[in-house]
């Protein structure tokens, strides 16, 4: 029995123009590995996500044969229930700290927050958790930290304690969704070795969403490539480059690199069949 | 039938087509996209309803009106609802109420035309300058924003009255001169916004000058929000207008004005209450109904969503 | 003559004790024809450098000389305009919400004293591989990469020499990304253009630029050649440990 098992997802909005499908079809098994999804924007990557944690709101429609989180199906789940697995089953990361951290909030409280609202415990101790939680992401000052505002915070720092709020309560699975993006390259590494580090030593799940095709190869176990709410490819991180799908080579050709200079990138040919094509699968 | 379905349907491919061959055409189906949004809201399209049937009342006044709004008839005096020939009943001189009713509505309409061409205007013109300009032109139109803020509406209506002489347009011209400072504050407040966008020093790096960054890129995005709030502040001016008719500072008798009328209908408030209700319910409608449209406007100009 | 030559160029905002130094003592040189790259992380002053040199920052001390003439005032007159241009990095941001595209080339057209505007406009769309359904498009009504086309347009509009380039990939998708780049090399050749761009990402300006300089906290750390780059021969520590992070596995 795998850890996450989604099957036959479909995410659909009503739109003036007809029903537009963000999410087609899109089938994968998740174990205690480090999944990467990546796609472009449009592709229906984050709304993958978001379908996962039931965080699509109406009138957005999601609509799977089963979410299952280690066989409970999650969709038979109420709301209340729901709360329980959001945070504390399965956790996600966004973006940019500046928009998940509540800004009239110090950081202590809210990770105080967290975890206090799924564990019955003391306020004492519920702080002596999130210094220790503020440690493990290489705070080295959390006393100075708990008591600041998210705003005095740097990208990689926020981001940092975004993963220390997330994995306080303790998830089996981590959904990242673009955790790296609004950080700088030399930061990126330290986030991504931290929450790595923190990924394998829990034994949890990852699913680490992006549009940066050699980040997710280069950090992950596995890669799902979607387009156009479909998954065109399942494969291996390491054997990446021999993926055999026109549109992952594609993506992987427009590259510019250092290593090898060309007077004019591939551009990629998009082709009206990949958004057709059966959605494949991703145990 | 086909070919008159034909035409509609080709009507609605030239309205929201994606590829517009010219400016108009591209103006036109943007309205049209803006309409069919408004269309959806229903709570909008009451309020728009409401407010076309009081265009229409105002201007067919002559025709729709039972009897003539100052005909007195003191045998006829405060007779209740539904009496023949006086629907809504007569007030304190025996003149019938539907009619007043009818003929008040175009000073209603007057007084919220003109309002609403003075003071929004006038707030756009000053709050956009100084919040383009900025230095000591900004510190000193805001300074004045300020002074006319701090009048109270109806001190500075009696100001007038003494002054000027009691009367609709000095009324009007009261509301107007306390109305506009909000609206100097909305337009400089998006106008500091809208002044460091790129599109704004993409233009500058054209050479544009102050006059046409002003007028052609800054005011076209002030003006959605202005819309609205001029339709959410209509309630307001209707009431400060009504205010000054019951205190007898806006339209004098026997002017048929709703605010005036409630004040004649006071005395009677125990034993003859339609007399001063009818009229305020009058005020409520167009004040809903404004607030109505407002709110449908501003999901139309002012989304959320950040998908414009 | 350069096309462009920047000496010990100071940017600051803020006064006394709120000053903050954005860009310290910078120095390069921009050969006509040349396509120079700005390298460096957020808050290193790079896209600072381009609004000092387009007057969109005012408090600026050293030089700056634009094909040979100094730049003296903080404001910049109608020959400047016409001689450099700039390409903003959020497509999103950069074409006003209201107006159409035509409204958009059309007006920069006007500013520039250009009177056969219509066809300059089909030309322009043209050039930057727009068809005419694009023109009288709203800029909510087209992608990203679309807008970026858009903003190329403008800026070439008034038949500028120096293209300024602020990130102009940043925000769009690997795809279209390097649609955008192909169009500003193929125009680089046909106009005969002097770029100077801007990025955090290296293997981009790698692509696009023959020199470049590694910005880092306000100050110029290193000016090298792309070969040097490519083949990892940088000088300063900063310039490899930026290569490194860059690096693909």
């Amino acid at each position: 029995m795998s850890l996450l098992e989604v099957e036959n997802l479909w995410v659909r909005f009503p739109t003036r123009q007809g029903i537009f499908n963000a999410v087609r079809g899109v089938s994968f098994a998740l174990e205690r590995e480090r999944l990467g999804i990546v796609g472009e924007s449009g592709s229906g990557k984050s709304m993958t996500g978001r379908a996962i944690l039931r965080l699509i709101r109406k009138p957005g429609i999601v609509e799977s044969d089963a979410i299952r989180l280690e066989g409970r199906n999650l969709l038979e789940l109420s709301e209340p229930e729901m709360r329980k697995v959001r945070g504390q089953k399965i956790s996600m990361v966004m973006q940019d700290p500046k928009f998940s951290l509540n800004p009239v909030m110090t950081i202590g409280d809210q990770i105080m927050e967290s975890y206090l609202l799924h564990n019955n415990t003391s306020k004492a101790q519920a702080r002596a958790k999130a210094i220790a939680m503020l440690e493990a992401v290489s705070i080295h000052d959390p006393e100075r930290v708990m008591r600041a505002y998210p705003h005095e915070m740097s990208g990689g720092m926020g981001q940092r304690i975004m993963i220390a709020m997330m994995l306080i309560p303790n998830p089996q699975i981590l959904i990242a969704d673009e955790p790296t993006s609004a950080l700088d390259v030399s930061v990126q590494r330290q986030v991504l070795d931290i929450m790595d580090g923190l990924v394998k030593e829990r034994g949890m799940g990852l699913i680490f969403i992006s549009h940066d095709l050699n980040l997710v190869s280069e950090f992950c176990d596995r890669v799902l490539i979607m387009y156009a709410g479909r998954i065109v490819e399942v494969c291996d991180a390491d054997k990446l480059h021999q993926a055999k799908h026109p549109y992952t080579q594609g993506l992987l050709n427009s590259l510019p690199r250092l290593d090898q200079p060309k007077k004019h990138l591939e551009v990629l040919k998009r082709d009206d069949g990949w958004a057709d094509g059966e959605s494949v699968g991703g145990s | 039938m086909s070919d008159m379905t034909s035409q509609h349907s080709s009507w609605r491919e030239w309205l929201t087509t994606d590829a517009p061959t010219s400016r108009r055409h591209a103006r036109l189906a943007n309205l049209y996209q803006g309409w069919l949004t408004l269309r959806a809201n229903s709570m909008a399209m009451f309020g728009l309803g409401i407010l076309l049937a009081l265009l229409l009342v105002a201007l067919l006044a002559p025709v729709l009106s039972p009897h003539d709004p100052f005909e007195q008839s003191l045998s006829n005096r405060l007779q209740p609802l539904g009496t023949e020939g006086h629907i809504l009943g007569t007030d304190s001189l025996g003149r019938d109420i539907l009619s007043r009713l009818i003929y008040g509505s175009r000073i209603t309409l007057y007084i919220v035309a003109l309002v609403a061409l003075i003071a929004p205007v006038a707030g756009l013109l000053v709050g956009t300058v100084a919040g383009y300009v900025g230095g000591w032109t900004d510190t000193i139109l805001m300074r004045i924003t300020d002074i006319f803020l701090a009048f109270p509406r109806l001190v500075l209506a009696l100001a007038f009255v003494a002054a000027l002489g009691a009367g609709i347009e000095n009324a009007v011209l009261a509301i107007s001169l306390t109305a506009w400072p909000p609206y100097a504050r909305i337009a400089r407040a998006e106008t500091l916004t809208i002044r460091s966008a790129d599109y704004i020093s993409a233009i500058r790096l054209q050479g544009a000058g102050a006059l046409r960054i002003i007028t052609k890129h800054i005011w076209p995005l002030c003006i959605s929000s202005l819309i609205v709030r001029v339709t959410l502040d209509m309630a307001g001016i209707i009431l400060a207008a009504a205010g000054l008719g019951f205190l007898g500072l806006g339209a004098q008798p026997p002017s048929p004005e709703w605010g005036a009328m409630i004040s004649e209908g006071r005395r009677f408030i125990l034993d003859h209450w339609w007399v001063a209700t009818v009229p305020g319910l009058a005020i409520f409608t167009v004040s809903l109904a404004f607030n109505l449209l407002g709110d449908g406007l501003r999901d139309v100009l002012d989304p959320k969503d950040g998908s414009q | 003559m350069t096309a462009l030559t920047i000496k010990e160029l100071n940017v600051w905002f803020g006064t006394d004790r709120d000053r903050v130094d954005a860009v310290k003592s910078a120095s390069f040189d921009v050969g006509i024809g040349e396509s120079f790259g700005l390298v460096g992380e957020s808050g290193s002053g790079k896209s600072t450098i381009l609004r000092a040199i387009t007057g969109l920052a005012p408090m600026w001390s050293g030089e700056i000389t634009v094909e040979g003439k100094r730049i003296q005032r903080a404001t910049r007159d109608r020959a400047f305009y016409k001689t450099v241009q700039m390409v903003f990095q959020d497509p999103y941001a950069s074409l006003h919400p209201r107006h159409t595209v035509d409204q958009v080339l059309s007006e920069t057209l006007h500013l520039n004293g250009f009177k056969d505007i219509n066809t300059r406009v089909v030309r322009l769309l043209d050039d930057v591989g727009l068809g005419g359904k694009f023109r009288f498009r709203y800029p909510h009504q087209i992608s990203g990469g679309q807008r970026q086309r858009v903003a190329v347009a403008r800026a070439l509009a008034g038949e500028p020499d120096i293209l300024l380039l602020d990130e102009p990939t940043s925000a769009l998708d690997v795809s279209v990304q390097a649609e955008i780049l192909n169009l500003l090399t193929d125009l680089r050749n046909e106009h005969k253009l002097t770029y100077l761009m801007v990025s955090h990402d290296l293997p981009v300006i790698g692509h696009m630029c023959d020199r470049l300089a590694v910005m880092k906290d306000g100050e110029i750390v290193e000016v090298m050649e792309t070969d040097d780059l490519r083949h990892g021969t940088a000088k300063h520590d900063y310039s490899r440990s930026l290569l490194a992070a860059s690096a693909v596995a």
